[in-house]
């Protein structure tokens, strides 16, 4: 057994899994953080995606005792205060989710590319960007247009030509 | 995933005596392929020995022309960096163009160099770059390095350090992705440094990322995509999958070195 040692939306949290857990399962199943998704069993859908140590990471693809040690955000941990984070407004404004499963990961790998593109986006940088998630409802455009729309809102400008 | 047991090394001394005590280790670094084979239970291994966190194996140096990127350096690091952009943007473009957003925050150049894809960006820059490949226990090019396909001069525990290289005058760097698993079905990357032209392909090759020396031939005398016109590609030592013939990934493999050749000599294909 490894012990797991995480900082997980601002909180300090210790716990013991197999070896071989993933990431995706200690959060969802010791911490409780069901938020995070599993949506395939082959790292392709990004549904599990949170934040390792900054970045977007694919959490079904990084085993809780590699984490130990690492800071790490989920989807709970964007609006601490129970106040969507502006990524959640542009979804739910933009109506960027069908049967909403993706939503999770979509959104931490949006606030990922945002943080990453401080002169802003534009819609072939997002749609690339997005590349590591699958919406199996196919519904890319209103998502694409959400992230556009709290790229602006966040302040950063976005040079949307087009 | 059948059980494994995790092991954190800091120091590649360590990690090395860890893998000789384990039964059938694996080195870990980004995770990015292995993770997803151990999944699938598609290997096993007993014990995975963890580099991810061993601070000599960090980190991008550019020393004039000269340029070294420890083995746990991540692609996203490889792709950002601004010193290595101004001297060899070939490099930086590649890595900026692996996998998605959540493989280069992980994969790291000397897991990719190590599990020797034959459809893996790196093997075709380090092999063109003439890189020397650093391990705990020697040096090597590129071209003592790569073997053959999932296959490298890597003993069981020894372990990738870092890669070198000098920065060409110019270099490039085209692939044809397969447009669902983002690997190259052909991938070209040419490199030039006065009259030393070199050639290295990747994601087509059935004994992995192989020099076209014909291309480097052709060039030699007329540095354009013209000079490519006639190359003829021999399928028989391609790879013919699901995704391409062996025919097809010859007519891809040319038309990626021309526009390889098109963006260096900045002249139409």
């Amino acid at each position: 057994m490894a012990k797991v040692e995480l900082f997980v939306n601002g909180r300090a949290v210790t716990g013991e899994a197999e070896d071989r857990t993933l990431l995706v399962h200690f959060l969802r199943e010791n911490l409780g953080l069901t938020g995070t998704h599993v949506g395939c069993d082959t790292s392709q859908c990004g549904a599990c995606v949170v934040h390792v140590d900054g970045r977007a990471v694919k959490s079904c693809t990084m085993l809780a005792a590699q984490a130990s040690g690492s800071t790490i955000t989920t989807i709970e941990g964007l609006s601490p205060n129970g106040e969507l984070h502006p990524l959640q407004v542009a979804f739910r404004e933009n109506h960027a989710l069908q049967c909403g499963f993706c939503t999770p990961g979509m959104i931490m790998t949006s606030v990922d590319m945002i943080r990453r593109h401080p002169n802003g986006l534009d819609e072939a940088t997002v749609r690339d960007q997005l590349e590591g998630n699958i919406c199996r409802c196919t519904g890319y455009h209103n998502i694409v247009k959400a992230v556009l729309d709290a790229s602006d809102k966040m302040g950063k400008g976005a040079v949307k030509a087009a | 995933m059948y059980e494994t047991q995790y092991h954190r090394a800091a120091s590649v001394e360590e990690a090395a005596r860890l893998m000789g005590e384990a039964e059938d280790g694996k080195f870990l670094a980004g995770g990015m392929t292995l993770i997803p084979t151990m999944k699938q239970r598609l290997a096993s291994p007993s014990d995975l020995i963890d580099l991810r966190r061993i601070e000599a194996l960090k980190g991008v140096t550019v020393d004039g022309r000269t340029v070294r990127i420890g083995a746990v350096t991540t692609h996203y690091d490889v792709s950002t960096n601004e010193e290595l952009a101004k001297i060899c943007p070939a490099i930086t473009n590649l890595a900026g163009h692996i996998g998605d957003p959540q493989v280069r925050n992980m994969g790291t150049i000397g897991g990719s160099i190590a599990n020797n894809d034959p459809a893996a960006d790196y093997p075709s820059a380090l092999l063109a770059l003439d890189a020397t490949i650093i391990t705990s226990q020697r040096s090597l090019p590129a071209s003592d390095f790569f073997i053959g396909l999932f296959e490298t001069a890597l003993q069981p525990d020894e372990i990738v350090v870092a890669v070198e290289f000098v920065a060409p005058d110019k270099a490039a760097y085209k692939k044809f992705p397969n447009p669902a698993s983002l690997y190259a079905m052909a991938g070209v990357f040419v490199a030039k440094s006065g009259d030393n032209i070199r050639v290295a392909v990747t994601g087509a090759g059935e004994g992995g990322v192989f020099r076209l020396k014909d291309a480097e031939a052709a060039l030699a005398g007329n540095f354009s995509p013209s000079a490519l016109d006639s190359l003829a590609v021999d399928p028989d030592v391609l790879l013919s999958d699901m995704h391409a013939s062996a025919d097809y990934r010859a007519n891809l493999v040319k038309v990626m070195a021309k526009r390889a050749v098109a963006e260096i000599s900045n002249r139409p294909m």
